[in-house]
């Protein structure tokens, strides 16, 4: 049953992280970093609400593993990071760091203090 | 190397959407095998992040050295099945966790690890991945 609800809630997460990727280059012309930024903050505001508020089970799967976990990636967040180095932009990787932490953690800090 | 600027159709979605299944449930029963109570080392999350990263430089490898690649491949791979296997949202309420339970020292080697990690897991695929499909 959870894997099921896991399934559901992926198959949600992942196409949204490409279709706000999509958006947000179409309206503002973002870079593809700050799409993977965007989807990693509200995936991870999301996630800290229920694990604050010690939801788990069905709901955790289905909303926290499938559709956190899909919404939000770290495999591209280091190609990102990789490239930057490979580039000799090692100050945005560095910059990219600095956000993921302040603003992703930062995020899954504020919704775990809101519901605990 | 961006992400493809496709436009989404249904077939691009559906396929995000299977690869995003694959790659979850696949995260889900790493998840169950390797099981961290409120507190503990997150291991799981950093096995399926630091796999994904090094799987990430693979797949870029191959579609540089084979640019003829179905057009699907990137998204459905990239952003379906390695961003359903990986996650930041667990990593980021991991280290919360950690913080809230008294394990700063914890906190800040999972998340030194976590990046650095992940960093060097795409550089090893992409070089060996270099290795096996420029040469062919």
């Amino acid at each position: 049953m959870a894997a099921l609800l896991v399934a559901l809630g992926a198959s949600v997460g992942a196409p949204l992280r490409y279709l706000i990727n999509h958006c947000l280059r179409l309206r503002w012309d973002t870079t593809p970093t700050t799409g993977t930024l965007t989807v990693n903050v509200i995936g991870s505001f999301i996630l800290g609400l229920l694990a604050g508020g010690a939801i788990d089970g069905n709901w955790m799967a289905l909303v926290g593993t499938g559709f956190c976990g899909a919404l939000t990636t770290f495999s591209t967040l280091a190609l990102e990071l990789q490239d930057a180095f490979t580039d000799e932009r090692p100050r945005d990787a560095v910059t990219n760091v600095a956000l993921s932490l302040v603003l992703g953690v930062g995020a899954a800090w504020l919704g775990w203090i809101l519901t605990s | 190397m961006s992400t493809p600027a496709a436009q989404p159709d249904s077939t691009l979605l559906l396929g995000i959407a299977s690869g995003g299944v694959v790659g979850s449930l696949g995260r889900y029963a790493v998840g169950m095998a390797l099981p961290h109570p409120r507190g503990a080392f997150p291991w799981s999350t950093l096995v399926v992040n630091l796999t994904g990263a090094l799987a990430m430089g693979l797949l870029v490898a191959f579609l540089v050295a084979k640019p003829g690649s179905h057009r699907l491949a990137r998204p459905v791979i990239g952003v379906g099945v390695l961003g359903g296997w990986t996650t930041f949202s667990a990593f980021a309420v991991d280290a919360v966790t950690l913080l809230e339970t008294g394990h700063g020292g914890e906190a800040g080697a999972y998340v030194l690890a976590s990046f650095l990690g992940a960093v060097l897991a795409v550089w090893l695929g992409s070089a060996v991945g270099q290795r096996i499909w420029t040469a062919e």
